[in-house]
């Protein structure tokens, strides 16, 4: 069996206490090996998101526990958590999320002047068809350029894994396509573990594995034996 | 019926509770300042008058070597005057155990039945004398208590050359002399000036005065013109040796206290409106600030059917909630604040009662001014708010637009992003950095404005007695006796050096303007008592002209070149015209100087001195002083050091005292600026720096991108807020100089350095309270939901 990139045991997730306690994950074991696109599909407040954030460091499980290859995530001081950020994720965000007052480029340098070994930025921008845009601030760009921006931003330290939340959310289908080619092919050439939040069911086409949520738990998870290429998902 | 939007008034203000407490502490800190100040000095004013009415203070005092009584009958009949009094008073030297120096004392006599028609004491302790009781002195309760003098202790005084000793029966207060100062003193100090009340027949034995008086007490009928009166009395007098009549706004007493309100009421005037205005700017912004950030509340509300009146109510409620809580908080301390400071002062000035009296303009100023900055700061940006179509206001706002701030690729190349990130905030929104530059230059001018005049006090105390005055000692004269005496001081082992003067009672005219004061007659170069330049280089005496004070020229309005009017009081009552021939930079009261020799000169009385100056050797200053009360010459003895400390009393806790005050305001103000200023970049900035968490970028790198903001905007406002400090320094020093006293603007690197630090320290205190925001950001939150 292929190396493992997360691993998760029984984690449960609580937000506030008593009656009005929202469960928003209830126990939840999980192991994801490392290379895979993996697409976790569920409705709104199925718990998809808390998982996402738990693995990428963003918030503390209630109970039980997670392991990013063989270090384990919920024993990790915020320090560490950062560093882990730092060094092995890429993430990427419904709302993009870039620094509104950098151009393009600069949002890209953001993250290569902290990474250890980061692609050039321009390279970056040039995997995501951006190369002739990198001056632009996001102001200048359009959705899907922005959030192309992100993804380069997300892949320029070339990182372990991508934690992408809806990242197709605020765009129209063909963008959208776009985007998901974008993460594919950085799967495919870098090897790079790619986990995709998402409730838009077409998605699940190109994954390597799909995971269903619903209540907090979840409900499915099957390989997908004949993905298809984002170019070919049908909306 | 609470409707559900006052519902979410309530819930809003209790959510955003500790920054509506900030901008409320602020807000509340100038109306503090505001009602503290005013009411400080309508109850002062309101005391005095009442202490003055209650005890019958004399409107005009008219000093004359001897009159019999009946002339009395005469200044009642004149026209104006309501009441009279006569009485005799007389210089004593008072000899005390524990006094190196005797002590120069005003003698008075008083009617046994303590019922004067002007001028009555207050008997705090012991009694009045009685009939046939001449040894029974009633003292100056101030002077007793200086020296720990009660009622049953002996005293000894000399007057009019005899010495006698007394039974102290009694200490009294009187509105005559709040403040005293012996003759030829500027600052007045209890322990050094006493005033003894003596019984009808004590004194008419003492001076030789019996059936007559030597001083008429007067006051004015409604109505009456003071200026008629005195000149009435004046010609009724003249033919007794009358001095000239003088009023209230000549007596010693009154004028200090007058001085001293009139200065607490300048700074009433000119300091409480800035701080004001720095709080309702900063109330303006924040309010601003925070409207802003409700948008798609506001969207919300409208998506809903509200209409832009509505919710343009329900936002303005928000803000004068805040605003006048602030506002209310303010005039409750200000009034708790203004007791306390009029408590203060009340035994500073001496008074026995307190009428508190408030001022009701001030609350109105500062609920008004409280209400308007925080209308205005709202109201800008619900208009601003209410022309978006409700959705657009729901959605988060488009990317800020940077690419009109332009890349500054020259200078940015060589910057890391975040430091970019910094800079571009600047470019992209200047006016919105101004803003805040702006806050914390006001800051920073408060502090300079204020540390500049505690430096100007220093300064003030040290060119008075340091600079222009090099002496030791100065011994005054019984009357203006022959230059000879100066060479008998000077032969007194330890003295090294004596400096005669002569000063002369005038009265200065120019015009309109008049200031009641001396000429003091100085050696041609004088060395221990010199009157300087502005920029402390000595100015030669002149014969044929004076050397005014800055002052006096500023009083009468005159220019080096201009003359003036002199009316001498004394001797022959000649009357000059001099010309003004330089001004000299004083601290010290609003002193006229002129050669000795052509002052002595123009009175026909030459190679007189009324006091020396001495240089001593410190170390045989007891031998000297023993000496100095033996020559049947001196009428008294002031050494340097005393007076200096009477000086720095009197700067501390008079109108001066109010700077240390002002100052703890000025930094609570300036450091809630800065606060202020940190919190609203984080509110703007807060996504952003959940972003760079996110990315891998630690606490502290995420926390210099808002950081570095404040630092450069603090940074900024140094050198801006030290030029406005600079101003700012000039309008305070004008309001806390008085006739008494000239605060000096000095400028100190150290003063600059110390403010600095001040902003520095502000800005580091609220950058690491908002840095533990930023750590304890909810990063999942904060990249969901709106900007």
């Amino acid at each position: 069996m292929a190396e493992l990139a997360y691993r998760a045991e029984a984690l449960t997730r609580t937000y506030g206490e008593g009656a009005s306690a929202v469960h928003a994950l209830r126990g939840v074991d999980l192991q994801l090996p490392a290379g895979e696109i993996v697409v976790l599909l569920g409705p709104s407040g199925s718990g998809k998101s808390t998982l996402l954030n738990i693995l990428g460091g963003l918030d503390r499980p209630s109970s039980g526990r997670a392991w990013f290859r063989d270090r384990e995530l919920t024993a990790m001081t915020d320090r560490q958590l950062t560093r882990y950020r730092r060094d092995h994720l890429g993430f990427i965000f419904q709302f993009y999320n870039l620094m509104p007052s950098l151009t393009a480029e600069e949002n890209v340098e953001l993250v290569t002047e902290i990474a250890r070994s980061p692609m050039p930025p321009h390279e970056a921008l040039a995997l995501v068809g951006l190369g002739a845009r990198r001056g632009h601030f996001p102001s200048q760009l359009s959705g899907g350029e922005q959030q192309r921006v992100a993804i380069a931003r997300a892949v320029a330290k070339q990182p372990d894994v991508l934690l992408c939340d809806e990242p197709t959310g605020a765009l129209d289908s063909t963008t959208g396509r776009e985007v998901l080619g974008v993460l594919q092919h950085l799967n495919q050439s870098l090897g790079t573990t790619v986990l995709i939040v998402t409730h838009a069911a077409a998605t699940a086409a190109m994954a390597d594995r799909v995971i269903r949520f619903a209540d907090g738990a979840i409900r499915s998870e099957e390989r997908n034996a004949s993905k298809l290429r984002a170019e070919e998902i049908e909306w | 019926m609470v409707g559900p939007l006052d519902r979410k008034l309530l819930r809003d203000l209790w959510r955003m509770k500790g920054q509506a407490l900030a901008i409320a502490v602020v807000m509340a800190l100038g109306v503090t300042m505001q009602v503290m100040m005013s009411g400080l000095v309508s109850s002062l004013d309101e005391t005095r008058r009442g202490y003055y009415e209650r005890y019958r203070l004399a409107d005009v005092i008219a000093p004359v070597t001897r009159a019999p009584e009946q002339v009395l009958h005469a200044l009642a009949a004149l026209e104006g005057v309501g009441a009279v009094e006569g009485r005799i008073g007389g210089a004593a030297l008072i000899d005390l155990p524990d006094r190196d120096v005797p002590l120069q004392a005003q003698a008075l006599t008083l009617p046994y039945d303590d019922a004067p028609a002007l001028n009555a004491i207050r008997i705090e302790a012991g009694r009045l004398f009685e009939r046939g009781r001449p040894d029974e002195v009633v003292v100056l309760d101030s002077f007793a208590a200086a020296h720990g003098l009660r009622p049953g202790d002996a005293l000894a005084a000399t007057m009019n050359g005899a010495r006698r000793s007394f039974r102290i029966v009694g200490l009294a207060r009187s509105p005559e002399f709040l403040y005293s100062a012996a003759p030829g003193e500027m600052v007045p100090d209890d322990s050094r000036f006493g005033v003894l009340w003596l019984s009808p027949a004590t004194m008419a034995a003492a001076f030789d005065m019996d059936g007559a008086f030597s001083e008429a007490l007067i006051g004015l009928g409604r109505g009456a013109n003071e200026q008629a009166v005195l000149d009435a009395v004046d010609r009724v007098l003249e033919p007794y040796g009358g001095t000239g009549a003088y009023g209230r706004e000549d007596m010693f007493s009154n004028r200090f206290v007058s001085e001293e309100i009139d200065g607490l009421r300048e700074s009433a005037r000119a300091v409480p409106p800035m701080f004001m205005a720095v709080a309702a700017f900063l109330l303006n912004i924040v309010i601003a600030r925070m409207v802003q950030a409700e948008r798609e509340e506001i969207g919300l509300l409208k998506a809903f059917g509200y209409r832009s009146a509505e919710i343009g109510v329900h936002y303005l409620k928000l803000v004068l909630a805040i605003a006048l809580a602030g506002a209310l908080l303010g005039c409750l301390a200000g009034v708790a604040a203004g007791r306390g400071m009029v408590q203060l002062y009340l035994a500073f000035f001496k008074f026995p009662f307190l009428v508190f009296r408030l001022e009701p303009a001030a609350f109105a100023t500062g609920i008004g001014v409280s209400a308007l900055a925080a209308t205005a700061g709202g109201a800008i940006v619900l208009r601003r708010i209410f022309a978006l179509q409700p959705a657009e206001a729901m959605r988060p706002p488009a990317p800020a637009d940077y690419a009109s701030a332009g890349h500054w690729r020259g200078l940015t190349r060589w910057l890391d992003q975040p430091t970019r990130m910094v800079l571009r905030r600047f470019t992209r929104t200047p006016f919105r950095m101004a803003g805040a530059v702006l806050g914390i230059t006001c800051g920073m001018a408060l502090s300079v404005g204020m540390l500049t005049i505690h430096a100007g006090f220093s300064q003030a105390v040290a060119l008075s007695f340091d600079v222009i005055d090099r002496s030791e000692a100065s011994v005054t004269f019984t009357s203006a006796v022959s230059d000879k005496v100066l060479h008998e001081l000077a032969r007194i082992p330890g003295v090294e050096r004596v400096e005669g003067r002569r000063g002369v009672a005038v009265i200065l005219r120019n015009g309109r303007q008049s200031h009641r004061g001396s000429i003091t007659g100085l050696p041609d170069a004088p060395e221990l008592n010199r009157a300087l330049t502005p920029a402390l280089a000595p100015i030669p005496m002149r014969s044929e002209g004076l050397v005014l004070s800055g002052a006096l020229a500023a009083k009468l309005k005159l220019e080096v070149g201009q003359t003036l009017t002199v009316e001498v009081r004394e001797g022959a009552r000649p009357v000059l015209r001099l010309p003004v021939v330089a001004v000299a930079d004083s601290v010290l009261g609003a002193p006229a100087y002129m050669a000795m020799e052509g002052l002595n000169r123009a009175l026909g009385e030459p190679g007189r001195v009324s006091a020396a100056a001495l240089r001593l050797d410190e170390a045989r200053a007891p031998e000297i002083y023993a000496w100095l009360k033996d020559l049947p010459t001196v009428a008294g003895v002031s050494l340097k050091h005393e007076a200096r400390d009477a000086f720095v009393t009197v700067m501390n806790q008079g109108a001066g005292w109010t700077r240390f005050i002002m100052s703890g305001m000025a930094f609570v103000i300036t450091f809630g600026i800065i606060y202020n200023a940190a919190r609203i970049a984080l509110a703007e900035r807060a996504r952003d720096l959940a972003s760079l968490r996110v990315i891998g970028f630690s606490k502290a790198e995420a926390a210099y991108v808002l950081l570095g903001e404040l630092g450069l905007v603090t940074l900024l406002a140094l050198p801006l807020g030290a030029v406005l400090g600079a101003g700012f320094a000039q309008v305070l020093a004008a309001a806390y100089s008085s006739e008494l006293y000239t605060i000096p603007v000095v400028f100190l690197p150290a003063t600059f350095g110390s403010a600095a630090l001040v902003v520095i320290a502000g800005a580091a205190i609220s950058g690491l309270l908002v840095k533990r925001d930023v750590d304890r950001a909810d990063l999942v939150a904060a990249l969901k939901t709106r900007d």
